[in-house]
């Protein structure tokens, strides 16, 4: 195959200055309503490796990039940021029964099956909440999540939970068997609702296991949800998943979030290490998800260090698409001079500088097209000549 | 709220139409001769994109529509991101894979032409089968007459353009019918006026499932 000269490899982008003014706008938005809660930036290596950040990883093996270092180990490029911040929080940070808040505005790597143009390099914002197993930590990350998008500007989304040690303990209850539940979630995961549908009339079930079944397709809505899976539920675990939503969901109403919140029993993750309360935000105007989120109380024992966490994370590059084109609204002043007007030119550009404006000294020999060039400022002064009045 | 519609142009297009209708959609009747890709039909909140049949998973899965109509052997072919709300059960087919009768697969470079290049590697790859699978964009019969391959995988209904060249059916892979899908976004987004259609087409399907029956 032959390279061409400006190609960049599958699926990665350049950021042209404007792009790169939203998305730092949009970055610098969501990191102040995250940090007024508390939460610490870190930043962690772009490669890890494959034996533990990669193995812990929910991202699927084909989605990864690979490379070997000079020893022979094979490193990934991260694809996502949760399983090195619990790395890293395993080895350094946490320590038993204080609650770490931890937040990352980082680039992540999953190389794309489907047409080769979608991005397989792209920002996320998101937050790491280790070390606290209640319902307050859920609603906190939960809620966060919504503040920031709203600080970030975004006002027409959704947020939908789930529970997936809900939707485990009900198959599990009534399938017995870890395999036969692995093919009845995959019909979740894949959104296939006509083969779960047939998949269950297909199985040797009494009839109230089958509307048990069935039934999970229907429990969606608003938190009058939460009060449904409850008369339905009958074994303790799924009981205690209904518990756990009943107080977030009162939880969040705290928050006065709860107009943006949906419920729905049946949502299953494409993350695997989710391990109860879970949940995807949808905005409009983007076919795709925005962000997700969920517990993971499992994904530090890989580390050596059990402890329960949530978090969330937020694809800049999809919230940029969900706002549409950037409002920039500061001006950048062009100042053209002389090569004998040097020192006055400059001392008006360090003035204006220092007032905090956004200003390009110009030596006007440098400029081949004069119109062109001008055209791309708000304002220009011309600084030319022996001496006289500046012309604008 | 307009609810954007990605219809499936050719053979599935009539029966979805009177499907709709069925439903109690008012469907103005030139929708089905009108050369317009897109067509409004405002007392009803509905706007009807008109795409190839393999298209209309790319529309739905980006959210340029937020439901579509689709063969389930084109879900099977793309492997998109959409919900798989309800079996239409409407223009049934099935995959299957069909040759010349009495030959074998070649020996040392067996071959399969098919429109579903994904579908068929999946299958043989089941089988534990190495074959090389050729992409053609229609009139697949003609691949084991002109000696391109030996075997093809494509869609049967009625069975006569296999029949009429000369060919037999060998193994049935999958059952086909039409779905009804929905964008993820879509489906959080708009769950309201989707819900309301999903409802009033599973009426109709069940009207339609009571009339065959009788």
């Amino acid at each position: 195959m032959r390279v061409f000269m400006f190609e960049k490899p599958l699926g990665m982008r350049d950021t042209l200055p404007d792009v790169y003014k939203t998305k730092r706008a949009l970055r610098e938005a969501m990191m102040k309503e995250i940090e007024t809660w508390g939460y610490s930036f870190i930043e962690t290596p772009t490669l890890e490796y494959d034996e533990t950040v990669g193995a812990a990883s929910a991202i699927l093996d084909q989605q990864l990039f690979k490379l070997l270092d000079r020893e022979g180990h094979t490193l990934v490029l991260r694809p996502d940021m949760t399983a090195p911040i619990a790395r890293l929080a395993a080895s350094k940070l946490y320590k038993e029964g204080c609650p770490l808040r931890l937040a990352y505005a980082a680039n992540v790597f999953r190389a794309q099956q489907r047409e080769g143009g979608r991005p397989a390099e792209f920002e996320q914002v998101g937050v790491e909440y280790i070390g606290d197993g209640t319902m307050y930590a859920d609603a906190e990350v939960i809620s966060l999540m919504i503040f920031a998008l709203k600080r970030a500007g975004l006002r027409d989304f959704t947020v939908t939970i789930g529970h997936i040690g809900y939707v485990d303990a009900l198959f599990f209850d009534i399938l017995r068997h870890e395999q036969r539940v692995e093919t009845l979630r995959r019909f979740l995961y894949e959104k296939n609702y006509v083969g779960y549908r047939e998949h269950v009339k297909s199985l040797p079930l009494s009839s109230i296991d089958r509307d048990r079944l069935l039934r999970l397709l229907t429990l969606r809505g608003g938190g009058e949800v939460v009060a449904e899976a409850k008369t339905f539920a009958t074994t303790e675990v799924e009981r205690r998943a209904v518990d756990e939503l009943e107080l977030l969901w009162a939880h969040i109403n705290q928050y006065g979030v709860t107009d943006m919140v949906k419920l729905d029993m049946s949502l299953v993750s494409h993350m695997s290490y989710y391990t109860g309360v879970l949940f995807e935000v949808y905005a409009k105007n983007v076919g795709f998800l925005l962000g997700n989120g969920g517990r993971y109380d499992e994904l530090l024992a890989k580390f050596h260090r059990p402890s329960p966490a949530t978090g969330f994370s937020v694809r800049l590059d999809r919230l940029m698409e969900a706002l549409g084109e950037g409002r920039n609204d500061e001006k950048t002043t062009c100042i053209i001079f002389s090569q004998e007007r040097f020192a006055e030119a400059y001392a008006k550009a360090a003035e204006m500088r220092r007032k905090g404006e956004k200003v390009v000294l110009q030596q006007v020999a440098g400029i081949q097209d004069m119109d062109q060039f001008t055209a791309s400022f708000d304002d220009v002064v011309y600084v030319l000549g022996k001496r006289g009045k500046d012309e604008r | 709220m307009m609810l954007t519609v990605a219809m499936p142009k050719g053979r599935i297009f009539t029966e979805a139409l009177v499907l709709l209708k069925q439903a109690g959609y008012e469907i103005p009747d030139d929708l089905e001769h009108s050369r317009k890709l897109m067509i409004d039909v405002p007392n009803e909140q509905l706007r009807f994109i008109l795409a190839k049949p393999m298209d209309v998973v790319t529309y739905v899965e980006h959210g340029v529509a937020d439901v579509g109509i689709a063969g389930k052997d084109v879900l099977l072919e793309e492997e998109r991101d959409v919900y798989e709300m309800l079996d239409l059960r409407i223009s049934p087919c099935y995959l299957a894979v069909a040759g010349l009768p009495n030959t074998r697969v070649h020996p040392i470079a067996p071959r399969v032409a098919t429109k579903y290049p994904n579908i068929a590697s999946t299958y043989f790859r089941e089988q534990g089968e190495q074959v090389e699978i050729i992409k053609l964009n229609g009139s697949v019969e003609l691949a084991p007459l002109i000696g391109l391959a030996e075997r093809i995988v494509d869609i049967v209904s009625t069975g006569r353009t296999l029949k009429e060249n000369g060919l037999v059916e060998l193994e049935r892979i999958v059952d086909v019918t039409s779905r009804f899908i929905v964008n993820p976004v879509s489906y959080r987004m708009q769950d309201r006026a989707i819900e309301q259609m999903v409802d009033r087409l599973t009426y109709a399907i069940e009207k339609a499932g009571e009339c065959n029956e009788n």
